[in-house]
């Protein structure tokens, strides 16, 4: 076991509502749906129409500046819905699921070592599971023409109600094997494993072959693999290196293992307002309305979450899994007035911070929801966001560089080394309430803009 | 029509129900009020030991002996006239802009709000502190862009306005004690000048004893002469972790540095005084604790801060003991370091940069 990496500028988030370690085999939902918005900067076309009878692995739509990548449907049946927004955007395309056993578009198993590099990333390219594997800087899909430096893949996640990774990856381990030497194909450097440190990982992750594993410890973000790649193999300008879930890895084992696009993988549902927290096996994409059924408090009202309540996308019960999402969270809207919140001692409310008496109960879990606390204003307060920073940036230099639209100083300040989740908790806990992940987002499509 | 008013009282009352849209689902329960609400509340201390001191040194001046109340009450009427006039002056200009840029109204001005009337003699006349503060809050704040985006210290620039423009009621002898410009009291024997006055003029022998300083028992600006009320303050800020507590230490350290290195070479009484006394007196203590760490015109880079709060104190003592022109050197070495804090700022950021483009090039020769 290689050292250990200590993080130590991050914050925890305590929340309740974690998933107990109960793995519910999810019935199919009735419809699945695969969402452009999933992926930032695509121009999705479609490739298909309502009334077309696709399968697991059928190309729903591609990306119209790169045909190449193909977007898939995750089960067999019938495209029901193009739902679009404004301007005509694609936002969901929907496809009812045929009753019994998915029918899968049959792409054949082959062993990666057999492969050259091209051979597997035209397999991956054309089950549409190349998605899966994105690109920093930027946190794009990433450009099949393009050789990553090293492939980072984090086996653990500290995001607040987090699910346990090892726990969702049991019984996987020869698909994620598979996986990872698929990835090995793919970069002449190194595929680096980011473990933690603080308990033993999963057989899969710890028994994995031809990888770097690293340890890592400490507070939220540490779990990222944009830290781990800042601490590991640090991205300079003009260099690729690509990214992929673990979850993800298993869905491209499965590919080459069994020859099929099979999406099914193991998620939490979770949060304050979750009647039973449990972990789900399901097919990726499915809706919002399978998983949480009549297992959310009906009481309050909610706000359902996509990922995780630091990054997640906010969906209805209407909506669907996010391709990259391993957890649905469920919290109350905080739409309410407090009566002099500003003042209160505050012994139920968190803050990074130590100006509420909650600190003074250090195990204690809460319950937050989606109140902002407070208006927006100019930024005034400093020091927060390096506190919950655990790399060497200066986060309110690059947010004000991307205000100002400085594109050399952006650079300068190190734009390809973080995406929205890293910066994740500056936007949490900052006191004016800055957009922080959106005005990030806006700064890296200048970047993409100025480098294209 | 007066949307920034409404909603200034409203959210005064009520955390507003907005919730988030995009980016973190949960935010942080600390905003911008309940900051500045702990630094005011971190000030009372000083503000209430103020009050009692203004009638405690009237009571001297006259020859009288107060009970508690008594005392309180005198400083009380006298203190809380320059409290209204400030609040008064500052949030009608405030709201004024807030609603005319269809802002919010920053909570920034209720901390300045208060600093300034603690800043000032207890006797500065009412109009000329009403003209300071629409100076500190026009030209020091809303001329550029208001909270946040000032470069000095809204409050230290009201008192350095004053300073400059009617020196006379700004020091001396008599205007730190409340009556004594107009004529009233003065017993025999009885001197209403400061500890730092006293020590520019050599009276090494008439300055009060250290305990009297730290305790506050001194004459002075109204909020700044006990060391103890202000560290009572600064410990709710560390603790709270609202205020820097790198600022502070490296503002008393750089102070201390100043001090010994005066009594190293000394060549008069004011360079031999104790190094540690200097921290009791005057302003250095307020400066540090309320005034030097403000964010917004302070260093914004952690490693900035310990440079900006070492020169803060050492250019305040440097002021106050070689300078014979201004008794006090901390009003003014905040100013200036406000000034430079964005330059030390810049060399922090830059150093960043450098780092990274080294990394960059060392791979690009492998």
């Amino acid at each position: 076991m290689s050292k250990s990496i200590k993080i130590k500028r991050g914050l925890n988030i305590p929340l309740k509502g974690s998933a107990e370690k109960v793995l519910v085999r999810l019935d199919k939902a009735e419809t699945y749906g695969v969402k452009p918005t999933d992926f930032p900067g695509l121009v999705p076309k479609l490739n298909v129409a309502v009334g077309d009878k696709v399968k697991a692995g059928s190309p729903l739509f591609h990306d119209k500046y790169r045909p190449e990548v193909v977007y898939p449907s995750p089960v067999s049946g019938e495209v029901v819905d193009v739902r679009r927004g404004e301007r005509r955007v694609i936002l969901e395309v929907v496809v009812k699921a045929d009753g019994g056993d998915n029918v899968y578009e049959n792409f054949g198993p082959a062993l990666p070592e057999a492969l050259t590099r091209e051979e597997v990333i035209a397999r991956l390219l054309k089950a549409g599971v190349w998605p899966y594997i994105k690109q920093r800087p930027f946190g794009i899909v990433a450009n099949p023409s393009e050789t990553p430096k090293s492939i980072f893949i984090s086996c653990f996640d500290t995001s607040p109600l987090a699910p346990d990774l090892d726990f969702a990856v049991q019984g996987e381990e020869e698909s994620f094997q598979v996986g990872v030497d698929v990835l090995r194909k793919l970069t002449p450097g190194k595929v680096h494993l980011g473990l933690s440190a603080d308990f033993p990982p999963a057989k899969a992750f710890a028994n994995a072959n031809g990888v770097e594993h690293h340890y890592f410890t400490g507070p939220h973000p540490a779990g990222n693999v944009g830290v781990h790649i800042h601490h590991i193999d640090p991205i300079n300008k003009g260099e690729v290196v690509w990214v992929v879930n673990p979850l993800d890895v298993i869905i491209i084992g499965r590919l080459f293992l069994k020859g099929v696009y099979d999406a099914t993988k193991v998620i939490a549902l979770a949060g304050s307002e979750v009647l039973k927290p449990r972990f789900y096996k399901l097919i990726s994409g499915a809706s919002i309305e399978s998983i949480i059924k009549d297992n959310i408090n009906s009481q309050a009202q909610v706000r359902i979450i996509s990922g995780n309540v630091l990054t997640g996308t906010r969906v209805d019960k209407l909506g669907y899994l996010g391709f990259y999402d391993n957890m649905v969270t469920v919290i109350p809207e905080g739409n309410k007035h407090e009566f002099f919140g500003w003042i209160a001692p505050g012994l139920d409310k968190h803050s990074a911070s130590r100006a509420f008496l909650s600190k003074l109960i250090p195990s204690k879990r809460f319950t937050l929801d989606t109140n902002m606390h407070g208006g927006h204003r100019a930024m005034v307060v400093t020091g927060q966001y390096e506190k919950v920073m655990p790399m060497d940036i200066y986060p309110m230099y690059l947010i004000k560089a991307i205000l100002a639209n400085d594109i050399d100083r952006m650079e300068q300040l190190g734009i390809y080394e973080v995406v929205e989740e890293d910066m994740a908790l500056c936007e949490y806990v900052c006191p004016s309430k800055t957009e922080v992940q959106a005005i990030l987002r806006k700064g890296i499509e200048t970047m993409i803009k100025e480098l294209s | 029509m007066f949307h920034s008013t409404f909603d200034a009282f409203e959210t005064f009352l009520f955390v507003p129900d907005t919730v988030t849209t995009k980016g973190s689902h949960i935010r942080d329960s600390l905003d911008l009020k309940r900051t500045m609400s702990i630094v005011i509340i971190a000030l009372m201390p000083a503000m209430l030991f103020g009050m009692w001191n203004v009638g405690y040194q009237h009571a001297l001046s006259i020859g009288a002996t107060w009970s508690f109340w008594q005392t309180f009450w005198y400083g009380f009427i006298k203190v809380l006239p320059l409290i209204v006039v400030s609040y008064g002056v500052g949030l009608s200009i405030e709201f004024a802009f807030a609603q005319f840029r269809g802002h919010e109204v920053n909570e920034g001005f209720l901390v300045s709000g208060l600093l300034i009337p603690l800043i000032m003699p207890v006797d500065v006349p009412l109009w000329m502190l009403a003209i300071a503060v629409a100076f500190a809050v026009v030209i020091g704040k809303e001329v550029f862009g208001g909270t946040g985006y000032n470069v000095f210290n809204p409050a230290l620039l009201a008192r350095a306005f004053l300073f400059f423009a009617y020196p006379s009621h700004m020091s001396g002898d008599k205007v730190w004690i409340a009556g004594l410009t107009k004529g009233q009291g003065v017993i025999d024997g009885f001197s209403g000048a400061t500890p730092l006055a006293k020590a520019a003029a050599y009276q090494i022998d008439q300055m009060p004893s250290a305990y009297d300083m730290f305790m506050g028992f001194i004459p002075g600006s109204v909020g700044e002469t006990s060391t103890l009320a202000i560290l009572i303050g600064a410990a709710i800020l560390v603790i709270t972790g609202i205020g820097s507590w790198k600022i502070m230490v490296s503002v008393f350290g750089g102070g201390l540095v100043a001090g010994l290195l005066f009594n190293t070479f000394a060549v008069n009484p004011y360079m031999e005084i104790p190094a540690w006394q200097h921290l009791i007196m005057g302003g250095f203590a307020f400066g540090a604790v309320f005034m030097a760490t403000d964010p917004v015109s302070a260093s914004q880079t952690e490693k900035g801060k310990w440079i900006y709060g070492f020169l803060v104190g050492f250019m305040a003592l440097l002021v106050r003991v070689l300078n014979p022109a201004y008794p006090e050197g901390m009003m003014l070495s905040i100013l200036l370091m406000n000034a430079f804090a964005p330059l030390i700022d810049y060399y922090v950021v830059e150093a960043n940069i450098r780092r990274r483009m080294k990394r960059a090039k060392k791979v690009a020769n492998v």
